[in-house]
């Protein structure tokens, strides 16, 4: 850049202090933005990505942190500044958006206000003028309705158009520098692109820099000039986007690019194939290992769900009537064999959870037939069905969350055989000690406390959990969604191990294609409560036929810079509801049989569904 | 909003006939009766007493007096008081006004010290004033309010002679003077319930403040450029006081059942004294329609914490 950049930042250090002690988060880090450009700061948790951002804004805690170094804006080093001038600064030259929209509105404030609120402050604006002018911003984010909507409290928004709530609050006061801190992270892939789509397009009407913070090496590819790669506090490495991908100089930068699910990158394979395994002292990649087939096609399928429906009533009124219903998964069928992956996917709202629940009973289905190994569950006592259960496990998205904080790894590992009087305790032990090792953690691990792990490793616990009682069938519900991109390799691969040596049938629930592609056997594309399509992996990926299918697929953002994409249509078109009135009858859907095992819904001519307002 | 607070009286109709139903037959099953005394009594003949108990229908299965108290309280009659020879409504109606303005008067006081300190001290956790309000707080909530209560006896009557320590309501002055007198009694028994409650709501209010602070949009509102007084008040707040409304609605019972001991210390002519005069006598309507009015204060306070919540906070619907 020969211009002068609109901000740079020299030598940042940023300290916490812990129990006394202050530790460095943030070393050293020296990057400069220019006008109208786009600067990516990528990692992974833990990197320091966002406490370099907050240290910016200043917005670390005051007393138990310390910011050095210089951030000099417009000429003035921001950490020298008094704070009622760096309260000047924040919101008026500097904006911010973040990952969680639903908890980055407060809930109990209208949209209307909370975007006012900057315009009065920095502007000087009175109330009146402040809501036309708020207005005005949302209508610039694509806000269907502006100004019936002002008046409207968040809880009323979905994910997507709160983040444009956000991000209209943040060019509220048309700022120099707009810090995005992963806006996209928590969204549906559709909904993403549309977001990535409106900063960018906002970024070239307003002539402002974005600072774009994320994990996401395709969202990188897609919006930035350039990258700063940042590791373990540092930034290891800075250079244009194109520079970076080409190029990569730092081992952790190679690793990172070479882990990363690349969707398209599995034409030509038959089976899935694990991740390559990454040398961590030149970050390439070793060739890729081919795993034998594992589908056990001779034989009757595991598990054979025929027309599944779940429901949920809405009640409501004076003596709690039922008002409407979610019509959560409609006619579902599918088969899965032993050694088989079959991935639901879809976006959030789509109904591939309760599907999943729904087919071990954990929520209960309304009507349908689930056979495991040709026996009805739906025909089963509690008693029975709790027995059956372990023939089916679960493993969960989060991996901090599905594990019992006060309860050591091993005594976690061990429950499903005590309860199931599978083992003594004695036993139990022993076979917890085998499956530590099984998932690739030691055994003498068992003693420890589910907060002394990482997430990673966590997830290995819940997949040795799971295992503890030879399930036929895993169902795994984002399992490796809330994971680092290398980490989430690692789980993938270890998955796809465990399923070679155990002969396990996955169903792989998961919003994120690049994924399924690599761990898949088959695929059903899931849209409001039913399957739009279903076949196999390589059919759905490169012949896809629905135009949901295809939607979602384009939607996926591309970690090549040189293949970053024209310009789309920019939408604001939402997901859509299956709340339904209660007199709704679902149509008869058909399919047709693009290729064998090939399944295509054909009811794009359906007429609109009605829909009914959330209570 | 008027279907919600139909169906809520609707639900309220069955937990109030069950609670009468446990408080009656509580009482029931206990020894003792308003016509004990009249047993060793030597100037009332047996017969009188035996006439009096079939008047009044003790002997009756309890289920039939039940039904009987049950259709009078319907019709608005609460019985009549054998100990103070007057109808039971009338009496309850003399003691409910001193309680209401004692209890509520304190909970204005604690809630009134409890939100700032607890804020203040939430905003700057750890900090010397942090760990002062702490301290205090925790004394507070230490110490019942029966010691507190004689100690301020102690200090602002006998040694300082600043306030009455009985609670008279047949004061002669008149106008201001009247108002005067009545406040400058009630002060300490205000207090001491005040500040009992308003070291717990302390802690409270600011562990409430600290789960907000850290929230995603607290941080929206710095990043605006807000001063924290304006972050403090607007953003925090208001969400940090949606779970204090439920914490001072659930102690309500714990309130009027500690406001029966400090009614008793201060003399106070309040509906808590009554009910324990009334257990001393024997008095079964009176306590009977005590208890029933603190359960039906009860009911009326999580009612109203429910509407509150409703105010605070737009994501709740009364659907």
């Amino acid at each position: 850049m020969t211009t002068h950049p609109v901000l740079s930042v020299d030598k940042l250090s940023t300290a916490f202090r812990v129990e006394r002690r202050w530790r460095e988060v943030v070393r050293s880090v020296s990057f400069t933005i220019g006008p109208k450009e786009t600067v990516a700061l990528v990692g992974e948790s833990g990197s320091g990505k966002s406490v370099t951002a907050l240290s910016l804004m200043r917005l670390t805690p005051r007393d138990s942190s310390r910011i050095t170094g210089s951030v000099i804006l417009g000429g003035r080093d921001l950490l020298q500044l008094p704070d009622a001038a760096m309260r000047q600064v924040r919101g008026d030259e500097i904006a911010m958006i973040f990952q969680e929209p639903m908890t980055s509105l407060n809930p109990v404030l209208t949209i209307g206000f909370q975007i006012a609120e900057a315009l009065i402050l920095h502007r000087g604006m009175s109330r009146a003028e402040a809501e036309a002018e708020t207005v005005r911003l949302l209508d610039k984010v694509r806000i269907p309705a502006a100004t019936s909507r002002i008046h409207d409290y968040p809880h009323r928004f979905s994910g997507g158009m709160r983040q444009r709530v956000m991000i209209a609050m943040a060019l509220a006061c048309r700022p120099k520098l707009l810090i995005a801190d992963e806006p996209t992270t928590a969204l549906d892939v559709t909904i993403q692109a549309q977001i990535l789509e409106l900063i960018k397009l906002l970024q070239e009407e307003e002539g402002m820099s974005v600072l774009f913070i994320t994990h996401d090496m395709g969202v990188v590819a897609e919006i930035a000039d350039r990258t700063v790669v940042m590791y373990g506090g540092e930034a290891v490495e800075t250079g244009t986007t194109a520079d970076i991908f080409a190029r990569p100089a730092h081992p952790y930068t190679r690793m990172l690019l070479s882990a990363v699910p690349r969707l398209g990158s599995m034409a030509g394979h038959p089976h899935p194939v694990p991740f390559p395994k990454i040398d961590r002292t030149t970050g390439l990649p070793a060739p890729p290992e081919e795993i034998p087939d594992t589908v056990a096609r001779a034989e009757r399928p595991v598990l054979e769900v025929q027309d599944l429906t779940t429901r949920f009533e809405i009640r409501g009124g004076l003596l709690g009537r039922a008002r409407g219903r979610v019509h959560a998964v409609e006619k579902v069928s599918f088969d899965l064999r032993q050694g088989e992956t079959l991935a639901l996917v879809g976006e959030s709202g789509c109904g591939k959870s309760t599907t999943g629940r729904s087919v071990m009973r954990l929520i209960e289905p309304l009507s349908g037939s689930v056979l495991l190994d040709g026996e009805d569950i739906m025909a089963l006592g509690e008693r029975e069905l709790r027995e059956r259960r372990r023939k089916m496990q679960m493993i969960f998205q989060d991996p901090f969350a599905s594990l019992d904080p006060r309860m050591t790894v091993g005594a976690a590992i061990a429950e499903p055989l005590v309860i199931n009087r599978l083992a003594s305790r004695a036993e139990a032990r022993e076979k917890t000690a085998e499956l530590l090792r099984r998932v690739g953690l030691s055994p003498d691990m068992a003693g420890r406390f589910p907060h002394e792990f990482s997430g990673g490793q966590r997830q290995r616990i819940c997949i040795a959990r799971a295992l503890a009682v030879r399930p036929r069938l895993i169902v795994a519900d984002e399992s490796v969604s809330a994971l680092d991109v290398s980490v989430k390799a690692q789980v993938v691969n270890l998955m796809l191990e465990l399923q070679a040596g155990m002969k396990l049938a996955y169903l792989f629930i998961s919003h994120d294609m690049a994924v399924v592609e690599r761990v898949s056997h088959r695929v059903a594309v899931m849209y409001l409560g039913e399957i739009v399509e279903i076949g196999p992996r390589a059919e759905i990926f490169g012949n896809p036929q629905h135009s949901y299918t295809r939607r979602l697929l384009e939607a996926v953002p591309v970690p090549d810079p040189a293949r970053r994409r024209e310009k789309h249509r920019l939408s604001n078109e939402e997901l859509k509801s299956p709340i339904r009135p209660l007199d709704y009858v679902p149509p008869e859907r058909l399919y047709r049989e693009v290729s064998p095992g090939h399944m295509v819904q054909v009811s794009d001519s359906a007429p609109p569904l009605p829909v009914v307002a959330a209570a | 909003m008027a279907t919600y607070l139909l169906r809520r009286f609707l639900i309220a109709i069955p937990s109030l006939l069950g609670i009468s139903l446990v408080l009656f037959t509580v009482l029931a099953l206990a020894p003792g009766d308003p016509f004990e005394e009249l047993a060793t009594n030597p100037n009332v003949p047996p017969e009188v007493r035996t006439a009096l108990r079939a008047k009044f229908g003790i002997d009756d299965p309890v289920m039939v007096r039940y039904l009987r108290w049950l259709a009078a309280m319907a019709q608005g009659d609460w019985g009549f008081s054998f100990a103070s020879r007057i109808d039971v409504d009338q009496l309850i109606l003399q003691r409910v006004p001193v309680t209401l303005f004692v209890i509520g008067s304190s909970q204005i006081l604690a809630l009134a010290i409890a939100l700032p300190i607890g804020i203040y001290a939430a905003m700057r956790p750890y900090s010397v004033f942090d760990q002062i309000a702490n301290t205090l707080a925790f004394v507070g909530f230490s110490l019942p309010t029966f010691f507190t209560g004689l100690l301020f006896i102690l200090l602002f009557s006998i040694q300082l002679d600043w306030l009455p320590f009985v609670y008279r309501s047949d004061i002669s002055a008149e106008g201001w003077r009247w108002y005067w007198e009545h406040l400058r009694q009630a002060i300490m028994p205000i207090m001491v319930l005040g500040f009992f409650q308003a070291a717990s709501y302390t802690r409270y209010v600011r562990s409430s403040v600290l789960d907000v602070a850290r929230l995603d949009y607290v941080t929206t509102a710095r990043a605006k450029g807000l001063d924290e007084r304006t972050v403090t008040l607007r953003h925090v707040s208001r969400n940090a006081l949606i779970p204090v409304v439920t914490l001072v609605a659930l102690q309500m019972p714990a309130v009027f059942g500690g406001a029966i001991v400090t009614e008793q210390i201060f003399r106070v002519p309040g509906i808590g004294s009554l009910l324990i005069s009334a257990m001393l006598a024997n008095d079964t309507p009176v306590i009977m329609a005590v208890t029933f009015v603190f359960a039906c204060l009860v009911v009326l306070f999580n009612l109203i914490a429910d509407l509150l919540y409703g105010w605070l906070d737009p994501r709740i619907s009364f659907g």
